[in-house]
């Protein structure tokens, strides 16, 4: 089942939704979520994962609290994700 | 017909941004416009010679993944690539950056070509919006033989750069892969294969070898599209093809400043003219301006013998460095030499090479000059 989730976006990505700091998406999954993102927001998707769906190096993902780096890891309705540039990055 | 010197800009890719800088009529004053993508990491940005309006950037952040721009209004509105270059899926290869761009032949007004570091070629078709990935080279089964592990790339990444098209020619390219040498194809990018012989490679046991090289810009003269010329790691080099060896131009240089630099600057008409910008290759590997005296080299032989330039520049304590893209020659007559240093200067001569004034400082880390006109 398609999973609802709040989604929190650093101000690095705020370019891709003309300013929104919170976004809704669907997704079973964080890799999911991110497609749903990508169909909202184009082009978002490839700032975050690479070409082999890895997560960026200097990009981190929470599922609620959790530092997720697995695109697979399941997502539940009420979950909320924050997409937020690592302190290691550039 | 004569271009018109007000319609020149100088496209300043850096560190922090992209600057764009109007000349004034006579060239000793630029208005300087920007930044584009403040804070973005902006390696190459070029405009388009065919429409003199298309302008493609190069972006990246610390954190985000590489991304191409165009504007086709001077940018006023950029527009993401909806597909910017990507290796394929299960190549487990992934663009850290698109470092450089190069409009396509005259006779195909839509193609671009880019590379990225890692060492990637790829091709749009449309302007620029979508980026595919050029096979014959990313897939070719000698890609990783021939530019080595991790350890045989620039400090920045190991890159692919100096995208040069025959104008006779679509079908006949040449790239520089830092590591890897110079390759060429004769069909489009299908088959590849190196162009090495006699440029040095003195990082390995044997310097004599087919590829591992590191060019660090090479050059087609759009005059006499079989000259090439390289800076490369282990000197300056000239090829005239069919004579597929390099000779070594940069064994006439003055031995205590040498041959060892990173960019390299053709004069648009004259096939025997190229600037340089030398930079210390002893010891620690300095690269800063030998002695702490900037100078630029100019051959009007092309190679046989060199002429510094240093009127106006700073004559001490001056520890210039120059990436490979950021020197660069306007179309005019005379013609003008720009380069842009990682300290945040630009210096401009509008004379050849003659006499040197500054016209911007303080600027970030750049990275990239292209002198342009619209």
């Amino acid at each position: 089942m398609v999973s609802a989730v709040k989604v929190r976006l650093a101000p690095l990505l705020h370019s891709y939704t003309a300013g929104a700091a919170a976004v809704s998406a669907e997704g079973t999954n964080l890799g999911a979520l991110l497609n749903d993102l990508d169909r909202q927001f184009p082009g978002i998707r490839f700032r975050i994962v690479d070409e082999q769906y890895r997560l960026r190096r200097h990009m981190r993902c929470f599922v609620n609290s959790s530092d997720i780096r697995d695109l697979a890891a399941p997502l539940q309705a009420g979950d909320e994700v924050f997409i937020v540039g690592a302190l290691s990055g550039g | 017909m004569t271009p018109d010197p007000s319609r020149l800009c100088l496209l300043v890719a850096t560190r922090k941004g992209l600057f764009i800088m109007n000349a004034a009529p006579e060239r000793h004053r630029f208005a300087l416009e920007g930044p584009h993508f403040l804070g973005h990491v902006v390696h190459h940005a070029v405009l388009d010679p065919r429409d003199r309006r298309t302008l493609l950037t190069a972006v990246s952040t610390g954190h985000l993944g590489p991304t191409v721009f165009r504007s086709t209004d001077f940018g006023s509105i950029w527009q993401e690539a909806e597909r910017p270059p990507q290796f394929s899926a299960g190549s487990g290869r992934a663009v850290n950056h698109v470092f450089w761009l190069t409009p396509g032949h005259a006779g195909e007004p839509a193609v671009w070509y880019a590379g990225t570091s890692p060492q990637g070629l790829f091709r749009s078709e449309d302007g620029g919006r979508s980026w595919s990935g050029v096979d014959g080279l990313n897939a070719h089964p000698l890609l990783a033989t021939w530019t080595g592990g991790e350890q045989d790339g620039t400090p920045d990444g190991p890159k692919l750069h100096s995208i040069l098209i025959d104008p006779r020619d679509a079908r006949r390219m040449y790239v520089g892969m830092s590591s890897g040498g110079v390759f060429t194809t004769d069909d489009a990018g299908a088959t590849w294969r190196p162009l090495n012989h006699g440029s040095k490679a003195e990082f390995f046991p044997d310097a004599d070898v087919e590829y591992g090289q590191d060019p660090h810009r090479v050059a087609l003269h759009p005059a006499r599209p079989d000259r090439l010329y390289q800076q490369n790691h282990c000197g300056i080099y000239r090829m005239d093809r069919p004579d597929d060896c390099w000779v070594r131009i940069g064994a006439s240089m003055p031995p205590d400043i040498g041959d060892i630099g990173l960019p390299l600057a053709i004069h648009p008409r004259d096939p025997d003219t190229i600037w340089v910008f030398p930079m210390d290759g002893t010891t620690v590997w300095p690269r800063v301006s030998p002695d702490g005296r900037p100078a630029v080299y100019a051959t009007n032989d092309a190679g046989a013998s060199w002429t510094r330039h240093d009127h106006g520049l700073p004559p001490r304590d001056a520890w210039l460095t120059v990436k490979r893209q950021g020197m660069c020659a306007d179309g005019l007559d005379p013609v003008g030499i720009y380069f842009g240093t990682t300290s945040g200067e630009i210096w401009a001569s509008a004379d050849e090479g003659h006499g040197w004034q500054s016209i911007a400082r303080h600027l970030p880390e750049i990275y990239a000059v292209e002198a342009a006109l619209w």
